[in-house]
């Protein structure tokens, strides 16, 4: 069966905490880089911080947990890689990143509109002692290479060989669970098969509530958000689509 | 063979002196005037040298790029020379294809800019990626959807083509003349020149679109974003138009600036005058092609994707005024000097238009890679800054003091110019 694998995140529920940041970056080997910047970091997944640009007692703030948003269709960084080290797995719907294929070029971060691409700046490198903890399922990438977030493809990959030695050919949805997933305390990730109608994230995705960021562009993201405050869900738009007074304003200056 | 032998410089009189390496008839400054005109230039490109060893032995960590900043100063500028090196090709289009013979005495400096703006550029390339050691992958693994696939093909076929084309040069040193097979295999390769004008052309016409193309696909930078004709986004039409019309002005540039500092009457002011000629024509093409294509994006492009074009130019110092100098100041004003009989006519004003035509094709290539990046593209998104570091900037002065060394030996020991008939020897009031 063809899956389609996609993330509900409940904005409405997301406390910030980053939670899922720590367990991203110990499931995927991400090195504790102490040089790093929030602009040169390793953060496959990224919690940022919104407000509604308003003071005072009107002034409200949301956390958006930003990751690759698996792009479904004409999926910006898959065409531009000009050698391939990116795909979509037609199994899964997963965008992947092949780092010992990347040259490095970083076309494809340039390519992705949500800036959930990271290129390893320096070698990997953890505080002594800690390289123990490293986990073996998932390879360290090297320096000079672009990295995402692959839904934590190490788990997928235990999930089918848990379902091949059962004599499955399908592998238990309880099986595979993205390490954000899991480690989110306030269960505000949903992780499941978007393709199947019964799947309660698929139904999730439908609901009146969940929208996609910049959907417009057009490229079907796979992970949506979720939340009852209306300014939260206009901040899927681009600028000038969310605040159409202020496009006019600016027209006129 | 002792008589074929290649004779070395040689100390005459206490003087280290190159005279029997220098084109037969022509004078050229003493060797040590030229050594010390050479030495700063080494010294740039020994500290560009450094630079980039510092990046290649600890990583991409030493410039200031970042996640958000994935291209930086080096992409702009392979960008810009790439286009201004366009004179090489374009020059042996029109000389071999379309027979514009007039032009044949700037077709060796055409080559000699083509081969330094091309081989830099690759130079700057192979620093700029993550693993250098991988690039044969994109020739293993090629994906032949990606425009980079294109350009990285039709960059190293080119430069192959530029270094054939410049061999024959190189060969025609009058002590290098001196052996025979050299002879002969320079003979030869002249035979298929006009046949390697045309590959390169071929070639060019790809790869400067295609470097257009690179931006114009970018389905998530609405900035750059383009319809287009097939599987060519407009830009990829922009880019070749642009490169076609400021190549031959760069060659202009920098032939005045040789006979500036030379003394020399290089070439004819006629010559000069069809290369303006020809770069403002094809400038106005371009300026009337750039001003349709920005009116659809607009009102078209742009907003489908759910983008105000205002936006864009929201940000300081990246306003309005920047599409205005492009268009105007850099596009239709060097077009109407360089087309204009009057100002046509008077050198200083062809070749500031000249100037002007080579600055408004790094300005839009600037335009395209660094305010691309700048722009927000989520709602909550920051206009970003960055500036380069010193090993950036080092790195790409080393490109320009390898292509001054690399020009300056190339003339004084290679017949770059073809002697002109009736035309003085020497500028009067240089």
């Amino acid at each position: 069966m063809t899956a389609r694998y996609g993330m509900v995140i409940d904005l409405d529920r997301c406390t910030g905490c980053g939670s899922c940041m720590v367990a991203c970056a110990a499931e995927n080997n991400v090195p504790a880089l102490p040089q790093a910047t929030a602009r040169t970091g390793l953060t496959p997944m990224l919690v940022r911080k919104v407000s509604n640009e308003m003071d005072g007692a009107a002034r409200r703030e949301v956390f958006i947990p930003i990751t690759c948003m698996h792009c479904e269709r004409d999926t910006p960084c898959v065409s531009v890689c000009p050698q391939q080290a990116v795909e979509v797995d037609k199994a899964t719907g997963i965008v992947m990143q092949m780092p010992q294929r990347c040259l490095g070029c970083r076309y494809c971060m340039t390519a992705c509109a949500y800036h959930a691409r990271y290129f390893n700046w320096r070698d990997p490198a953890w505080p002594a002692g800690m390289e123990k903890s490293l986990n073996p399922a998932v390879a360290v990438r090297m320096r000079g290479v672009v990295e995402k977030c692959n839904f934590c493809h190490g788990r997928l990959h235990a999930a089918k060989e848990k379902a091949a030695a059962a004599g499955k050919r399908e592998i238990d949805a309880a099986d595979y669970v993205p390490a954000c997933v899991e480690a989110c305390p306030t269960a505000a990730i949903h992780f499941g098969n978007l393709a199947d109608s019964n799947d309660p994230v698929s139904q999730e995705s439908r609901s009146s509530d969940a929208f996609r960021l910049l959907a417009r562009l057009g490229t079907e993201p796979k992970v949506y958000y979720k939340s009852k405050e209306a300014w939260v869900r206009q901040l899927a738009e681009s600028v000038s689509a969310r605040n159409p007074e202020a496009s006019r304003e600016a027209k006129h200056v | 063979m002792s008589s074929t032998a290649l004779p070395d410089s040689r100390l005459t009189d206490g003087q280290l002196t190159d005279a029997k390496w220098i084109p037969r008839g022509e004078e050229r400054t003493s060797l040590s005037r030229f050594l010390l005109w050479l030495a700063p230039w080494v010294v740039v490109l020994g500290v560009g040298v450094y630079a980039a060893g510092l990046c290649l032995y600890y990583g991409l960590n030493q410039t200031n790029m970042d996640n958000r900043f994935a291209f930086g100063l080096w992409i702009f500028l392979d960008l810009g020379i790439i286009a201004l090196g366009a004179g090489a090709f374009f020059t042996g289009f029109l000389v071999y294809i379309l027979k514009r013979t007039e032009l044949r005495p700037i077709l060796n400096t055409a080559v000699v800019v083509g081969l330094i703006c091309y081989s830099g550029a690759v130079a700057i390339l192979m620093i700029d990626v993550g693993q250098p050691l991988r690039a044969w992958f994109t020739f293993w693994h090629p994906n032949t959807h990606s425009m980079l696939t294109e350009v990285t093909f039709c960059i190293s076929c080119y430069l192959l083509v530029l270094c054939l084309e410049y061999i024959p040069i190189v060969l025609r040193n009058r002590q290098l003349r001196r052996l025979p097979s050299f002879l002969v295999f320079e003979h030869q390769l002249h035979k298929l020149v006009p046949v390697l004008a045309a590959v390169g052309t071929l070639l060019s016409f790809f790869h400067q679109g295609s470097l257009g193309g690179l931006y114009g696909v970018l389905r998530g930078r609405p900035f750059a974003y383009r319809h287009g004709f097939f599987i060519w986004p407009s830009t990829f039409f922009l880019f070749i138009l642009s490169a076609i019309a400021s190549g031959p002005s760069f060659l202009m540039l920098v032939t005045a600036t040789v006979e500036k500092v030379t003394g020399k009457r290089l070439v004819a002011g006629e010559v000069f005058r069809r290369l303006g000629f020809i770069s403002g024509v094809l400038l106005a093409i371009y300026v009337a092609a750039k001003s349709i294509d920005t009116l659809v994006w607009i009102d078209f492009t742009s907003p489908s994707v759910g983008f105000a074009p205002w936006q864009y130019y929201m940000h300081k110092p990246f306003g309005l005024p920047i599409l205005f100098a492009e268009i105007v100041i850099f596009g239709l004003l060097p077009a109407f000097l360089l087309t204009y009989r009057r100002t046509a006519m008077r050198r200083g004003w062809l070749l500031s238009a000249a100037a002007l035509a080579c600055g408004g094709v790094l300005l839009n290539r600037f335009v395209l890679t660094v305010q691309t990046l700048a722009l927000p593209t989520l709602s909550f998104d920051e206009f970003l800054q960055y500036t380069p570091s010193w090993q950036e900037v080092a790195s790409f002065g080393g490109v320009i003091a390898y292509g001054v060394i690399v020009y300056s030996l190339s003339y004084r020991y290679l017949p770059l110019f073809a002697p002109q008939q009736g035309d003085d020897a020497h500028v009067s009031g240089h």
